[in-house]
């Protein structure tokens, strides 16, 4: 700052030369308006923008995994298993619920509120996916579970020890989840700690073309577009 | 693992057609619409607006009754492998959106990647790429009807067959469920070839010699279209009639598919 500060100070000092005053603070007014917009439109693009592109929803219901984690037997496939075919069931529907909170169980809120609303009236609870790819993209969980042998947490961390459901950022623009584009700006740009932080084409890719010694695609020399989109 | 995934498993799917069977009933391209979300118009009368990924052309040999014959010829994607993989689409395509799979032999098409350019409409030999002048429209209620195994396309991207590529990821699916790597021929079959009434498609991998497209192909009278150009594309039509494999090229008077070889 100081050093932009010399420079509008020598600049002014030879207008002062030249021609009279006010022409000379002028100047120095228009390279200052021009730092106030600068600093102001990086605040906006950086701090007010990413806040107002995301809608921030609550889940239905504050699911607790880990208190469920140890109830069932199966781990993480009790709930979330695939079919006989290959298919993932994904979120668990009602009638799995059901099994065991036919009635209020414990004394948590949630629960209480799950039953009410959602047992007796016999509607799905509306899950906001976090996870959810857009149309285009095919992902097969039997895959990278039963062929490559890859544990739940390697990608969705340790979902299963979370007390809590965290809010859903939905982008207002494209509908998608703000865990697929990054879940935060750093996390956009690509740089990541967790396989978890950004779900997007690059970062399946990454992780493909480590696995595989042979590129089917002739155009990109990576994997084979129709491997993961459809 | 790495090894594993090498050359010897290297598929490449294809078709043979037997167009002395084909009756020309278009239950394919009906099978095929289906199964595809294949948008449709009111009017389809309009050929340069309509979308059939699967299209059967009649032939005719021109010749006065009693000589006259005619022919069905099924035209799915040619799925052309060209010289190695740069079919004549998949080398205009200036977006990366159409895109040759060396492990499956399959010219992929992504929608969302594609801009419209149609470079590879004008590229294509076969006019198998079909564009969307429109966003699909769908009669009432029919929406729930579509396939949730194939992404619906947006008005102004290019798209063709896929040869249900979702039916092979399906399949792989259900392998690895049964701890199996590789799928059977019959776990794989495209819906037209299921559709066809007459069983004048086959498919498989043209690759593996356990597969019964690997023998069909072969057969003395088995041709692809436009041989000549070079585009090296993997389906192959089979017919007893020698004007039909003539219509198969633009031969001249005096050479015939047989001098070609």
């Amino acid at each position: 700052m100081s050093n932009s500060d010399d420079k509008t100070q020598a600049v002014s000092e030879k207008t002062v030369e030249t021609s009279d005053r006010p022409g000379g603070s002028s100047k120095g007014i228009i390279v200052l308006c021009f730092f106030i917009g600068l600093a102001a439109s990086l605040a906006f693009g950086w701090g007010v923008f990413p806040k107002l592109l995301y809608s921030r929803k609550q889940q239905p219901i504050d699911f607790n995994h880990s208190l469920h984690a140890g109830v069932v037997s199966n781990g993480c496939e009790s709930c979330h298993f695939l079919r006989d075919d290959g298919a993932y069931s994904g979120a668990p529907k009602l009638a799995q619920c059901i099994d065991c909170h036919q009635d209020v169980q414990g004394n948590s809120p949630e629960e209480a509120k799950f039953v009410d609303q959602y047992v007796k009236k016999g509607i799905e609870v509306p899950w906001l996916v976090y996870a959810r790819q857009p149309a285009c993209v095919f992902f097969s969980h039997a895959a990278h579970i039963k062929a490559a042998k890859m544990d739940c947490v390697t990608c969705h961390g340790k979902i299963g020890e979370s007390e809590h459901l965290k809010v859903y950022e939905q982008n207002r623009i494209s509908g998608y989840s703000r865990d697929i584009e990054g879940a935060s700006l750093i996390n956009m740009l690509g740089f990541k700690k967790h396989t978890w932080d950004r779900m997007k084409m690059d970062d399946c890719s990454e992780c493909h073309q480590k696995q595989k010694a042979v590129m089917g695609s002739v155009q990109t020399q990576k994997e084979g577009c129709f491997v993961c989109h459809k | 693992m790495k090894s594993e995934q090498n050359q010897e498993n290297t598929k490449k799917f294809g078709m043979v057609i037997d167009l002395d069977v084909c009756t020309g009933c278009g239950s394919c391209m009906v099978a095929c619409m289906a199964e595809n979300n294949v948008p449709f118009r009111k009017d389809e009368s309009d050929k340069l607006k309509s979308i059939t990924w699967m299209r059967v052309y009649k032939l005719t040999n021109g010749k006065p009754y009693p000589e006259t014959d005619i022919c069905y010829l099924p035209r799915p994607c040619q799925h052309c492998e060209g010289h190695e993989g740069h079919s004549p689409c998949v080398s205009v395509c200036p977006a990366t959106a159409t895109d040759y799979d060396m492990q499956t032999g399959i010219v992929s098409q992504i929608y969302t990647r594609c801009f419209g350019c149609r470079y590879c409409m004008a590229a294509c030999p076969y006019h198998a790429r079909y564009f969307n002048w429109y966003d699909p429209v769908w009669p009432k209620g029919m929406e729930k009807y579509l396939n949730p195994d194939v992404s619906v396309r947006m008005r102004g991207v290019v798209e063709k067959c896929s040869l249900c590529i979702h039916r092979y990821q399906a399949a792989k699916n259900k392998a690895f469920m049964e701890g199996k790597t590789e799928i059977e021929e019959g776990d794989y079959q495209t819906a037209c070839t299921q559709a066809c009434p007459a069983g004048a498609i086959t498919f498989g991998d043209l690759n593996n010699p356990s597969h019964a497209v690997y023998k069909l192909k072969q057969q003395p009278h088995a041709f692809r279209l436009l041989e000549r150009l070079g585009a090296n594309p993997k389906i192959y039509y089979v017919s007893s009639r020698e004007w039909v494999r003539r219509a198969g090229d633009n031969y001249l008077k005096n050479e015939g598919p047989a001098k070609i070889g």
